[in-house]
C-alpha cells in the first residue's frame, strides 16, 4: 500500500535541535536530543512527568538564562536564517523577539485587554493608535476572541473567563507575528469547551505559524498534532507521524506509554 | 508482542473479554460448518435445525462484540496495538458471521438436495472434503487469533489457494455431469452453491488472518495477496 505522507526529510524545516543536552546544576535534564520542528506543523511533545518536555520546550526561548546554574550543549537551529537559538553570542531577547509562549494558566498582565495585546507591539516601538488598533483586532480575530470583546477592549483582562484568558494570551502571542508558537500545556486549566475552542483554533493557526505544544493529555496530542515525539528521562525515545505514532508506534515504550501500560 | 498491563486493570479485562468473546463465537461458527456439511453427507434433519439454530447465536455475538468494542472507544481512547484490536476485532466478528451464514446456506442446499431423495450424489466426496479443509483453516485462525501468531496467518493466507482450487476442481466435474445427463442439473446446481459457500468460508477466514496481521504488526494486507490468482474476490 503506498503511504500517502510525504517522507519526513523531505518536509521543510522551521527549527531542528541536535546534540541538546541541559544541565540544571548537577542534574542531566536532556539527553543529546536530536529533533525536528516542520515547518507551518504542529509538534506536540508527550511523556511522564519529569521526562523533559517543558524543559526542552523552554530551551527555544532561552527561559532556562534566568536561573544560574543551567547550562546548555548543542544547538537549536531556527530557520530560515539558521541561527542557533542557544548561541551565547545570540541576545535571548532577539529570540524572544521571534517567538511567543503560552502557558499552563492564562497569565494575562493587570491591564486591559487592549493593552495586553497591544504589549509586545509598544515593546517594539510601534505608537501609532490606529496601527496597534489595527493589529490588535486582528490579533483577536486570530485567537478567536474579537467577536466576543470587541465591545469591551478597554475591561480588565482578569474580567474574561479562564478560556477567554487563555485566548488572550494567544492572541497577546500572535500580535507581534511569531515564526514559532511555544504551547506549554495551553489547555490543562480549562474546561472541555475552552480547550475545545483552543483545539479548534490551533488548527486554524497552523497555516501561518510553526507550533510546538507540549501536552499531558495523549488525545489533545492525538487530536492537535501532526507530528509527535514521546520523551522519557531526558530522552527523545519516538518522533514520528502523529497517526504513526498512535496507530504503530515502533518503539516498546512509546506503546506501552501511549496506550496505558506504562508504570 | 510484549504483555505487560494496564495501569487500569478494568480496561485489561475488557480487552480480554472481547478476544474470548471472539474465540467463542469462532468457535460456535465451527460447529455450525461441521454440522452443516454433516447434513450433507447423512441429510439428518436435526442437524440442519441445530445449524439455523447455532446461526442465531452467531447473530447475536455479533452485535454484542461490535457493542463491546465501540464501548471501549467511548470509554477508554484506545491507541496503537489496543487500537488496532479493537478495529480489527470489529471486521472479524463480521467475516465469521457472514462464515455462519454460509454454513446455514449449505444445510439448506443439503436438505433441497435430499427432499429430492437422490441417493447418488454427485462429487460429494470433493465437497465434503474441500468442507474439512475449510473448518481447518478456520480453526487454524482462530488459533493464531488466540496467540496472535502473525507468521502463521500469513501461511494460512497462502494457503486459501487450496480451497479455490477444490471449488474449481468440482465445477469442472460437475459441468461434466450436467452436460451428459440433464436430470442431474438441479442437484449439481445445489452442490455448486455449497461448494461455492465453502469457497467463500475460506475466502472469510483468509480475511480474518489478514486482521491478525494487522493487529501483530499494524500493516494493512488487504487487496495485496491475490495478485496472479485471476477471480475478482468479492470478499476483500
Amino acid at each position: 500500500m503506498p503511504d500517502p505522507k510525504p517522507a519526513l526529510d523531505s518536509l521543510p524545516l522551521k527549527a531542528h535541535a541536535a546534540g541538546l543536552n541541559f544541565h540544571y546544576g548537577d542534574f542531566h535534564a536532556l539527553k543529546n536530543i536530536e529533533m525536528p520542528i516542520h515547518d507551518k506543523r504542529v509538534t506536540a511533545l508527550i511523556g511522564p512527568s519529569g521526562c523533559g518536555k517543558s524543559t526542552f520546550l523552554r530551551c527555544f526561548n532561552r527561559m532556562h538564562d534566568l536561573y544560574p546554574g543551567n547550562r546548555y550543549e548543542g544547538e537549536i537551529r531556527l530557520q530560515p536564517d539558521n541561527v542557533n537559538l542557544l548561541d551565547r553570542a545570540v541576545d535571548p531577547i532577539e529570540v524572544r523577539m521571534r517567538l511567543s509562549m503560552v502557558f499552563q494558566k492564562p497569565n494575562p498582565f493587570p491591564k486591559t485587554l487592549f493593552e495586553n495585546v497591544a504589549y509586545g507591539l509598544r515593546v517594539r516601538g510601534i505608537k501609532r493608535r490606529a496601527v496597534l488598533e489595527e493589529k490588535v483586532e486582528e490579533a483577536l480575530r486570530g485567537a478567536a476572541l474579537w467577536n466576543e470583546v470587541k465591545d469591551r477592549l478597554h475591561e480588565q483582562a482578569f474580567n474574561l473567563s479562564g478560556g477567554q484568558q487563555q485566548r488572550l494570551c494567544i492572541a497577546r502571542a500572535l500580535a507581534t507575528e511569531p515564526e514559532l508558537l511555544l504551547f506549554d500545556e495551553p489547555t490543562s486549566a480549562l474546561d472541555p469547551i475552552a480547550t475545545a475552542s483552543i483545539e479548534e483554533l490551533i488548527a486554524e493557526l497552523k497555516e501561518k505559524v510553526t507550533i510546538l505544544i507540549v501536552t499531558h493529555n495523549m488525545q489533545q496530542a492525538a487530536r492537535v498534532s501532526d507530528f509527535t515525539a514521546y520523551m522519557y528521562l531526558g530522552e527523545l525515545i519516538e518522533f514520528g507521524w502523529t497517526d504513526d505514532i498512535f496507530i504503530k508506534p515502533k518503539n516498546p515504550q512509546t506503546e506501552a506509554y501511549i496506550t496505558g501500560r506504562f508504570g | 508482542m510484549p504483555n505487560s498491563e494496564h495501569l487500569s486493570r478494568q480496561y485489561d479485562s475488557e480487552l480480554e473479554d472481547i478476544r474470548s468473546r471472539v474465540l467463542q463465537m469462532g468457535g460456535l461458527v465451527e460447529s455450525q460448518i461441521l454440522a452443516a456439511i454433516e447434513c450433507l453427507a447423512s441429510g439428518n434433519v436435526e442437524l440442519m435445525a441445530q445449524v439455523t439454530d447455532t446461526d442465531r447465536r452467531v447473530n447475536s455475538c455479533e452485535v454484542e462484540i461490535d457493542e463491546a468494542c465501540s464501548h471501549v472507544i467511548a470509554r477508554r481512547q484506545p491507541a496503537a496495538r489496543d487500537l488496532r484490536l479493537i478495529m480489527a476485532v470489529s471486521k472479524i466478528v463480521t467475516d465469521l458471521e457472514r462464515t455462519g451464514d454460509e454454513a446455514e446456506k449449505i444445510a439448506r442446499m443439503a436438505r433441497q438436495i435430499h427432499g429430492r431423495g437422490r441417493l447418488q450424489i454427485p462429487r460429494s466426496a470433493d465437497v465434503s472434503q474441500a468442507g474439512q479443509l475449510a473448518v481447518a483453516m478456520l480453526r487454524r485462525v482462530l488459533d493464531a487469533m488466540a496467540r496472535l501468531d502473525a507468521t502463521e496467518a500469513e501461511r494460512i493466507i497462502a494457503e486459501d489457494v487450496t480451497i479455490d482450487d477444490a471449488f474449481r476442481g468440482i465445477v469442472r466435474q460437475l459441468v461434466t455431469y450436467m452436460m451428459e445427463d440433464p436430470r442431474t442439473i438441479s442437484t449439481a446446481l445445489d452442490i455448486v452453491w455449497i461448494a461455492k459457500a465453502i469457497e467463500r468460508i475460506g475466502d472469510h477466514a483468509k480475511n480474518v488472518a489478514e486482521q491478525i496481521i494487522y493487529i501483530v504488526h499494524g500493516t494493512d494486507v488487504r487487496h495485496t495477496t491475490r495478485e496472479g490468482h485471476g477471480e475478482p474476490d468479492g470478499a476483500e
